[in-house]
């Protein structure tokens, strides 16, 4: 393999990895920052119970999403050098304003929040974990914006060889930055609701706690379905985007081959990229696709005919991505449904069925965080930056074979051994429950321990 | 051309605060088993930094940030250049940060011993490769029309190792004076004793790095052109001496401002030598990236400058306020008491 393909496989999978933990942060960090307000309202010690055990699992979902981001921002120097030097004078802007404005707050502020109990008022406290909530969404936006640049440049000029920014506000106001933004916060906060909802199921399954878990269970399943329907009214918006944008991808995505007017929907379809056609068409909805793609029944949908083969995107792993996520996203929305029904019923334990099955769902919104980004950035080959920069073109000079080999393997032993001990403290953490000895937090304890407890592990 | 300016000296800015800040981390960390004789030390060792280190690192992510932003040229072939080296820099900064949040979630004395050993790795390690890596910058990489011709053992040249040291010795007593001050009892002693015996040290490795910096290096030819400028690396000495004085005298606090001085003049005794270069070439100075012929676009800069000047200053603000909030010194009561903590 070249330095290309093994730098393409080290940042998908680098950045595949950051991705498995940002979504949790940006759902988790709401909802706790939720249940906080609610203990400060009320008082009511259960809801901080709920802070500290929600709070922890978010902690340590967060220490693997902060390691793992740097890896993303070395990268793009040390793996996409000409893409750098070609396109740095607009993106670096972004990144460089992310880490000005949002991890600078996430970073004090989480620092605050978990070791100021005792040292702040219950009201700063409480604004810490907001402000860490609202950080981590103004990163997601920051980054989201970079990426819409390339999904969609605007803003700027090629000139002095390179493309140079000349619009800092088009790239601010970039509409696919926006919806990606719009449609990557609700997904993420659907992983959180799903999380919690999930975890939640687990206790209640073994009559573990049940007062804890069915009022943490009734705040995410609210949570989840106004975010489900918020990530399929955004999607589909954001669908439109890129039909408008990056009419190819867009073409992969619905595996159409031939240019038409009032596409329909087949909703079963199998791609067949060698003849280019597809091998089996069924059930379809008429003008759905014309519909989706432009909001009018008639609209014209280039097929992927239309572009020569060296400028289509793989088509089968941005379709099948696209599907399943869009089939994912439609599971949600019912679970998320039916989860707020029954949550309001008092027989919610008697549900077993439904909660093993929010159990198992436990992964699923993670699974289709990820088709959503094979779909935008898969969907996006052969460009790096759409229609300015290939991705082949983007790649370091100055580096050999081995050392991305050397560096690719490194990463995949390291994470996967980060991984590992990542989940297995969420999953002992997330059984083990909520801890009731609230003494740290409502009088510091320290004077209390007895002497012969000091240093006995000396 | 002013705004390149500007951003010059606002990337030195962040470097130098980087090294202010992380490095008492990379020391305390360094120093992990030497100043923590016991679990319940170490304990306490890794909370003085624990509410910290994460809003101190954020100061790297930056300085690589606006590298990028107003100088991307010297980001791009700054980063592939030294592929390998980086490479091994962010492993160790990814080991250091898990260990800092995993060590404690386990209550088993070989599952603490593994991350011990992580967090001595992880914050060692990159002192190491700062000072390697900006030993060789401040000595020029081997680059010229055909691109770079340098490998990860040529960086472990004599002067990159030497800056190398200097870093690992700077951040050493800077650590021990930060664990002085931010504990309590026995530990404080062993931490304030542990700077003053490293600090001959320090003072050697210092010495022959400013001996060696005439030979391997052009960095003093902007302090003979333009003599004032002298001032940064005197009160950079003295500042080290300083150290010395006043951790002699017990007055731990002081001490650790003057080491604090120490690291942000060393910082700018080197930056302001490499002006205008970001990295010299040391095979044709024509291939040298400057600021000027490797930054960003007038508009582009001007925009960050904006960005800067309004959020940097609320930044510092903020964190001086969380800073104040932490400024007791940890014991380990506390640390046993509270189940927050790491
Ligand atoms: C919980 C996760 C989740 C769910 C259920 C959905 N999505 Fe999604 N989708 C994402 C999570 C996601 C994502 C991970 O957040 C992506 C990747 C890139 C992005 O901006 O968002 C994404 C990308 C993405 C793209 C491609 C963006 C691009 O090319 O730049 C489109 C067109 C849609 N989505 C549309 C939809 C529609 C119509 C859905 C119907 C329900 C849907 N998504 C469900
Ligand atoms: C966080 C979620 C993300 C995931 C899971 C993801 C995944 C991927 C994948 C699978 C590819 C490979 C496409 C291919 O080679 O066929 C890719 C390419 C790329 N992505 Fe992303 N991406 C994410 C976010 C981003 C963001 C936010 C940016 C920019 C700010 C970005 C920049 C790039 C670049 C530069 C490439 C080109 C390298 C390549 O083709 O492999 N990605 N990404
Ligand atoms: C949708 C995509 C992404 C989102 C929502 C996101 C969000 C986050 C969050 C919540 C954190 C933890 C912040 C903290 O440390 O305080 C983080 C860390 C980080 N991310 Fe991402 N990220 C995304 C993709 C990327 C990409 C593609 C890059 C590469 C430029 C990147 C760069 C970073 C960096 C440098 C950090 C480390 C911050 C630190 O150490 O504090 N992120 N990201």
């Amino acid at each position: 393999m070249d330095v290309l393909t093994l730098s393409r496989l080290q940042f998908a999978l680098t950045s595949a990895f950051h991705f498995i933990f940002v979504p949790l942060t940006l759902g988790l960090s709401i909802l706790t920052a939720y249940m906080e307000t609610r203990y400060v309202r009320s008082g009511d010690e259960t809801y901080l119970k709920m802070v500290k055990f929600w709070g922890k699992l978010f902690l340590i979902n967060f220490a693997l999403g902060v390691v793992t981001g740097i890896t993303l921002e070395f990268q793009f120097g040390m793996n996409w050098a000409e893409y750098s030097k070609y396109v740095g004078d607009i993106f670096g802007a972004p990144l460089a304003i992310e880490a000005t404005v949002a991890f600078f707050l996430e970073s004090v502020f989480i620092g605050l929040w978990i070791f100021g109990w005792n040292r702040v008022s219950k009201r700063v406290h409480l604004l810490a974990i907001w402000i860490v909530a609202i950080a981590t969404n103004l990163s997601a936006l920051w980054i989201l914006l970079a990426n819409g640049w390339m999904q969609h440049p605007v803003g700027y000029v090629l000139r002095n060889g390179r493309a140079e920014m000349v619009d800092f506000m088009a790239m601010v106001t970039n509409p696919y930055g926006l919806l990606k933004f719009g449609h990557q916060l609700v997904s993420g906060y659907t992983v959180g609701a799903f999380f919690v909802m999930g975890v939640s199921a687990w206790h209640l399954l073994r009559n573990n706690r049940p007062d804890f878990f069915r009022r943490s269970f009734r705040i995410a399943a609210v949570f989840g379905l106004v975010s489900t329907l918020l990530v399929a009214v955004i999607g589909d918006f954001h669908a439109v985007e890129v039909a408008k944008t990056q009419p190819a991808k867009f073409a992969a995505m619905e595996s159409i081959w031939e240019t038409r007017k009032g596409v329909g929907l087949n909703l079963l379809l199998i791609p067949d990229p060698i003849r280019e056609c597809n091998s089996f068409e069924q059930l379809c909805i008429p003008n759905a696709v014309s519909l989706l793609a432009f909001h009018t029944p008639d609209a014209e949908i280039k097929g992927l005919k239309e572009f020569p083969p060296e400028l289509r995107p793989p088509v089968q792993p941005v379709f099948w991505s696209f599907r399943l996520m869009v089939g994912l996203g439609t599971f949600f929305i019912i679970a998320a449904l039916l989860a707020v029904i029954i949550s309001r019923r008092d027989d919610l334990e008697r549900n077993r069925l439904f909660l093993r099955i929010l159990v198992w769902s436990i992964p699923l919104p993670y699974i289709a965080n990820q088709l959503g980004w094979i779909v935008a950035e898969v969907g996006r080959q052969p460009w790096i930056v759409y229609g300015v920069l290939k991705t082949s073109d983007a790649v370091s000079k100055s580096i050999t074979t081995g050392q991305v080999l050397g560096s690719l393997i490194g990463f995949v032993l390291l994470y996967a051994v980060l991984g590992a001990v990542d989940i297995y403290l969420l999953a002992k953490f997330a059984r083990k429950g909520p801890d009731d000895d609230l003494s740290a937090i409502i009088k510091p304890t320290f004077q209390h321990i007895k002497a012969q407890d000091l240093g006995q592990e000396a | 051309m002013e705004f390149q300016i500007i951003w010059f000296v606002l990337w030195g800015v962040l470097w130098a605060v980087y090294f202010m800040l992380d490095g008492f981390v990379l020391g305390t960390g360094m120093l992990h088993y030497l100043l923590g004789k016991s679990d319940g030390d170490r304990r306490v060792l890794i909370n003085t930094i624990g509410p910290v280190w994460d809003g101190n690192e954020v100061w790297l992510i930056t300085a690589g940030g606006a590298t990028f932003a107003a100088f991307p040229t010297t980001y791009a072939l700054m980063f592939s250049y030294l592929y390998t080296a980086l490479l091994l820099l962010l492993f160790a900064l990814i080991i250091r940060g898990v260990s800092y949040e995993f060590r404690g979630k386990v209550d088993n004395a070989g599952w603490r011993k593994v991350w011990d050993g992580a967090i001595l790795l992880g914050n060692f390690l990159p002192a190491l490769l700062f000072g390697v890596a900006f030993g060789n910058i401040f000595a020029g990489l081997p680059m010229d029309a055909g691109g770079y011709h340098g490998s990860l053992l040529q960086l472990l040249n004599p002067y990159g190792l030497l800056t190398g040291l200097l870093f690992v010795a700077l951040f050493a007593v800077h650590g021990s004076l930060y664990a002085a001050v931010k504990t309590r009892g026995e530990l404080s002693k062993r931490s304030a004793a542990m700077a003053k015996k490293l600090w001959p040290a320090l003072l050697v490795v210092a010495v022959a790095f400013l001996g060696y910096t005439q030979f391997a290096t052009r960095l003093y030819d902007n302090y003979l052109s333009q003599p004032a400028l002298l001032a940064v690396p005197l009160l950079a000495v003295a500042s080290l001496l300083g150290i010395r004085v006043f951790a002699g005298r017990g007055k731990l606090l002081p001490a650790f401002a003057a080491s604090c001085l120490t690291i942000l003049l060393v910082v700018g005794t080197g930056v302001i030598g490499l002006f205008p270069n970001l990295i010299p070439s040391s095979l044709d100075p024509a291939y040298s990236l400057t600021i000027f012929n490797s930054s960003s676009s007038p508009y582009t800069l001007k925009i960050m400058t904006v960005v800067a000047f309004i959020f940097v200053p609320i930044v510092i603000a903020y964190k001086i306020w969380v800073y104040r909030i932490f400024r007791a010194p940890v014991s380990e009561a506390e640390v046993l008491g509270d189940r927050q903590a790491y």
